[in-house]
């Protein structure tokens, strides 16, 4: 069974989202979805100070078996990249909550991001157990 | 639920991700992909490999039926010797490439690929009756490959019987000696040293546990793909099909033109194309960037030459690396279409790793 951190929020596609508190939030690939897509190899990153809307394409990992877009969760603007990841995309797979986290967005609007809870995307990953 | 190997058991104990393969329930790998490359590399694994199809031919005109069959020349197989070819049809399109063993004068031996047996098995016993040879599909097998640099000691430290031992650390390279009920040959898809293992189902989990408590880490087929890659190795299905010649995959050497006479399926197609191939493969490597996959856009300056046919990470050499089919006039290095970005990559010619060492000229 994969993690799933309850203080975090989720996306449909296997993103999680951190509150900063200052307006921003980290934004990661989910431990389920590194799981699925296997040893890391590559991550392309965004540009810092590039705008994102919520469900845009703007980062992909890449594992030995596939490559897997990562969409934004929020609409705001990229303010900082893991730039550990270019020599460590394995980070993904080891500590995906953490040290593997993958971007930092700047919020467009305090309230504006439609997020799953911990126990919401649970019942997103037991449905597409069955 | 796809077929099960007499093997599956000993993967789902092992922590195996199964993934479908060919209507087969395979081990994709047991953990990490990377790590059980790294170990074939550097040690022993072991894989199953007991989905693909193996067949025996027998009969008085065996080697007639085989000479006719396949573009490589069975007459060039002693006892035990083991022959690499592909099975063509009339346009040269390679149906399914195969290993071929003689066992004796009558009797050989066929390993041919899992997803294509049907369509093998109907093309091999539609020519077989003109030849007056029976083709038995073995049933209730176990096939295991014992691959690394470590693979043959760990495989001798196992065969308790002095005599198997003995028959089976004396095997050169692609040969092959049936010791009782199990069939070993120093073959395999790795590019490093090692054996094939044919023995009788029930007797399969506990020779698998037996090498596990030898040190043989059991190795899923996410990892035999980057292993035979590195070593540029083609895959069927991917880097070639029955609408591509040996030609044009790389597989030239596997082709016996000598003696002129001998009348093999698809001779007439390969002869019209053999001065100029209109296609080629060729190995691509890209150091940074992204990673080449399969079915992206190759160029050469600004012109569109082919595709990628197999792509991936190498974990040896720490970089993308591919096979490509390519127009038969490219020349000089080219550029992918990696999702988007036209990323300019080295053209090598395959194998990219053998033996634990790169093959590639650093730059």
């Amino acid at each position: 069974m994969s993690e799933i951190p309850a203080e975090l929020k989720y996306t449909k596609t296997h993103e999680w989202v951190e509150d900063e508190g200052d307006g921003t939030v980290k934004v990661g690939i989910t431990d389920h979805a590194q799981d699925l897509l296997g040893d890391m190899v590559f991550v392309e990153l965004p540009e810092v100070g590039s705008a994102v809307n919520a469900g845009q394409e703007c980062a992909v990992v890449e594992s030995v078996k596939a490559a897997s877009d990562v969409y934004s969760p929020v609409a705001g603007e990229v303010v900082e990249i893991n730039e550990l990841l270019a020599d460590h995309p394995d980070l993904v797979n080891k500590d995906p909550y953490g040290e593997g986290w993958i971007m930092r967005i700047q919020l467009d609007s305090p309230d504006g991001a439609n997020l799953l809870d911990a126990e919401d995307y649970s019942a997103v990953l037991a449905e597409e157990e069955e | 639920m796809g077929h099960r190997t007499p093997l599956y058991n000993e993967h789902v104990r092992h922590g195996a991700k199964i993934v479908d393969f060919a209507g087969w329930d395979m081990p994709l790998h047991y953990g990490s992909q990377l790590e059980e490359h790294r170990q074939v590399r550097t040690d022993a694994g072991m894989f199953d490999v007991s989905h693909m199809t193996v067949s025996d031919v027998s009969g008085a005109r065996t080697l007639d039926f085989l000479r006719h069959m396949f573009a490589n020349d069975a007459a060039r197989l002693d006892a035990g010797k083991a022959l690499y070819t592909c099975m063509l049809n009339e346009r040269g399109g390679v149906i399914d490439d195969l290993i071929v063993y003689r066992l004796n004068e009558q009797r050989y031996r066929l390993i041919t690929n899992a997803a294509t047996r049907d369509k093998d098995l109907a093309w091999l016993r539609d020519h077989a009756s003109a030849f007056g040879v029976t083709l038995d599909a073995h049933k209730d097998y176990a096939l295991i490959a014992v691959q690394g640099p470590r693979a043959r000691d760990k495989v001798h430290a196992v065969l308790k019987d002095e005599a198997t031992r003995a028959v089976v650390a004396g095997l050169g390279a692609f040969r092959s000696a049936q010791a009782g009920a199990v069939f070993f040959s120093r073959t395999g898809y790795t590019g490093e040293d090692g054996y094939e293992i044919l023995l009788p189902a029930a007797q399969a989990p506990a020779f698998w546990e037996s090498l596990h408590a030898a040190g043989v880490r059991p190795i899923g087929l996410g990892a035999r793909d980057t292993l035979r890659l590195e070593a540029g190795m083609a895959l069927y299905g991917s880097d070639m099909d029955e609408t591509v010649s040996p030609l044009e995959c790389g597989l030239a050497w596997t082709v016996a033109w000598n003696p002129p006479e001998r009348d093999f399926i698809g001779r007439a197609a390969l002869e019209a194309q053999r001065a100029q191939p209109p296609r080629k493969m060729i190995g691509l490597v890209l150091r940074e960037g992204g990673i080449l996959r399969g079915h992206q856009q190759v160029y050469a300056g600004d012109r569109f030459v082919g595709e990628i046919t197999s792509g991936s990470f190498s974990p040896f050499l720490q970089c993308s690396v591919a096979l490509a089919r390519v127009s038969g006039d490219t020349a000089g290095d080219c550029a992918v279409d990696v999702r988007g970005r036209r990323l300019p990559a080295r053209v090598v010619t395959p194998p990219f790793v053998r033996h634990g060492k790169s093959c590639i000229d650093e730059v």
